[in-house]
């Protein structure tokens, strides 16, 4: 692999930080209210406990046949370049920039142990190693586009099957640590920007209706993180009992739904709340295109309003793909990483801040003012 | 319905709590939800499939505390020696032994996690060559998910599966 990236050394290499990630990339069905879709399989080897009770040789071999399975993967081809890394080996940056690509868990980047990850270079694909089960194959993919991701899933799986005796029951299905998880041990996730359901005082209702349905909502960072920024991440409850392609097809079927009532509630503000939205989302522009400071919290919040003044037709046209990045690579780890060095919070206001200014700047010199701008001169 | 918190804002919030086997009903606006700690922000309830697995836990335990040593929660699995009160406490098996190990005690907790207590889609690889489908298990699997698709209103592939059944039950015949 190329190791000529800047940065500095610490094993991790360009692999984690060259890019925010494809996923990120704004296409996709839906990819306006859709930022992305996730699909994760939990399996785990027979016969062995399961990680939380796996003492440490029996973690190391996990490990060892994690590497096995990049090379089988490589060899293999089709699903392009993949690396093994072993989270000790990494810097807790770098371990917390892998959190902020969605590419691990928190809990991953900070249990200890022999854990791993393995790694496409595109970051869409990651295979957590030694999680809370041995092995959770994770695909992600830019818009509403569950079946792509779940494709990727399926056929890595089917290759890792070949090689690993998988715990399955053929009553219970995949066996995982969670009861939770058995069965198909899929969790298909979407997350989805919401706005104007949070500024109706809707959310309760949708979620309420999504429940009865078997759908879960969580936070951006998944699992016990709180939502912000009106990101929301939705998700099958139920993962027993039910064949793949009918879970898939049920959340694509509830997230649809729910982008219908977002879509609903934007009307409703633009017929009863214009002036006060366009003023809103210029303004949020406005506080974007000329802090000096900006915390993690005002960055993603003004980042959803200026991503609904966009798609509302307020804003200059900036890419869905520009502001999807701006999410992540706004994150302290990645900010940092970016600098190449340790930042004090302060100074990863300064940087962000100066990051996003030049991320809107460049993006209004190019696409020329927005329709809603009176400055543009309406006759 | 009103918010049973204020009175003065229809509820739009249902939320169901189950509190050591306590089932407590709640019916709240969203700005009374949120006081509470039970929205988070944007409205959307602070929920995980951690908490819904640790309320059920909680259902069971009075057995589980109990000394005697036949007691359900002194089990313990003989491949990686969690015991089952090990898992109610901590919402994780040790191993894919545990679940053979503690079949009766996880029926229940699966059947209200999942509606259902039986696989029905893909088969590992292994399982799946060593172990082709008998009739009698496609029939059950089939019946399965006929009542899955009734249950969910999925009418179309309802009847697609029961013509399946039927034509699986004549060859049997
Ligand atoms: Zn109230
Ligand atoms: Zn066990």
């Amino acid at each position: 692999m190329g190791s000529d990236a800047p940065g500095p050394a610490s094993g991790a290499g360009p692999w984690e930080t060259d890019e925010a990630g494809k996923w990120l990339d704004g296409t996709g069905p839906e990819a306006g209210m859709v930022v992305s879709s996730r699909v994760r399989l939990a399996r785990n080897l027979e016969g062995h406990p399961f990680p939380h009770l796996l003492d440490q040789a029996g973690g190391e071999k996990v490990l060892s046949l994690a590497q096995d399975v990049t090379r089988e993967i490589n060899n293999f081809g089709h699903f392009g370049e993949f690396k093994h890394l072993r989270l000790a080996s990494l810097r807790p940056l770098d371990r917390r920039v892998l959190v902020e690509k969605h590419l691990i868990s928190p809990h991953h980047a900070e249990g200890g142990g022999s854990r791993g990850v393995i790694l496409n270079r595109e970051g869409t694909v990651s295979i957590m190693v030694n999680e809370e089960d041995h092995f959770r194959i994770q695909c992600l993919s830019s818009g509403l586009d569950l079946a792509g991701a779940y494709d990727v899933a399926g056929r890595i799986d089917d290759l890792m099957g070949e090689r690993i005796s998988y715990a399955f029951d053929p009553r219970l299905g995949y066996l995982t640590a969670c009861p939770t998880n058995v069965g198909t041990g899929l969790r298909a996730s979407v997350m989805m920007h919401l706005p104007a359901l949070v500024m109706t005082d809707q959310a309760g209702r949708v979620t309420t209706a999504m429940s009865k349905v078997g759908v879960v909502v969580r936070g951006f960072f998944g699992e016990g993180t709180q939502a912000s920024g009106d990101y929301f991440q939705i998700s099958n409850q139920i993962t027993l009992g039910r064949s793949e392609a009918s879970i898939l097809d049920d959340l694509g079927a509830v997230v649809r739904e729910v982008s219908r009532q977002e879509a609903e509630a934007r009307e409703s503000l633009l017929r009863g709340r214009r002036h006060s939205l366009e003023d809103r989302v210029w303004r949020a522009y406005g506080v974007l295109g000329s802090a000096r400071i900006l915390s993690t919290d005002e960055a993603m919040r003004l980042l959803s309003e200026v991503r609904l003044g966009v798609e509302l037709g307020f804003l200059p046209r900036i890419p869905i793909r520009v502001l999807n990045r701006l999410l992540v690579v706004t994150r302290p780890g990645y900010l940092q990483r970016l600098a190449g060095r340790e930042l004090a919070p302060a100074d990863r206001d300064l940087r962000r801040a100066e990051l996003v200014r030049r991320a809107l700047r460049s993006w209004n010199g190019r696409g020329g003012p927005g329709r809603g701008d009176p400055a543009a001169g309406a006759p | 319905m009103m918010c049973q918190d204020c009175g003065q804002n229809p509820a739009t919030v249902h939320i169901s709590q189950n509190i050591n086997g306590e089932q407590t009903e709640l019916y709240l606006c969203a700005s009374c939800a949120q006081a509470r700690g039970l929205l988070g922000p944007g409205g959307f309830p602070q929920f995980s499939l951690q908490d819904l697995l640790a309320g059920l836990l909680n259902a069971q335990k009075a057995g589980l505390e109990a000394e005697e040593p036949e007691a359900p929660g002194r089990l313990r699995c003989g491949l990686c020696g969690l015991s089952y009160r090990d898992f109610a406490r901590a919402g994780r098996l040790g191993c894919s032994r545990c679940y053979r190990e503690f079949a009766a005690q996880l029926e229940p907790l699966l059947r209200r996690i999942h509606g259902s207590t039986r696989h029905t889609a893909k088969m590992a690889g292994a399982q799946a060559r060593r172990a082709p489908q008998t009739e009698t298990g496609d029939l059950e699997r089939l019946r399965q998910e006929l009542q899955a698709c009734v249950s969910r209103e999925d009418f179309e592939r309802a009847a697609e599966i029961r013509d399946r059944i039927r034509e699986l039950e004549r060859k049997g015949k």
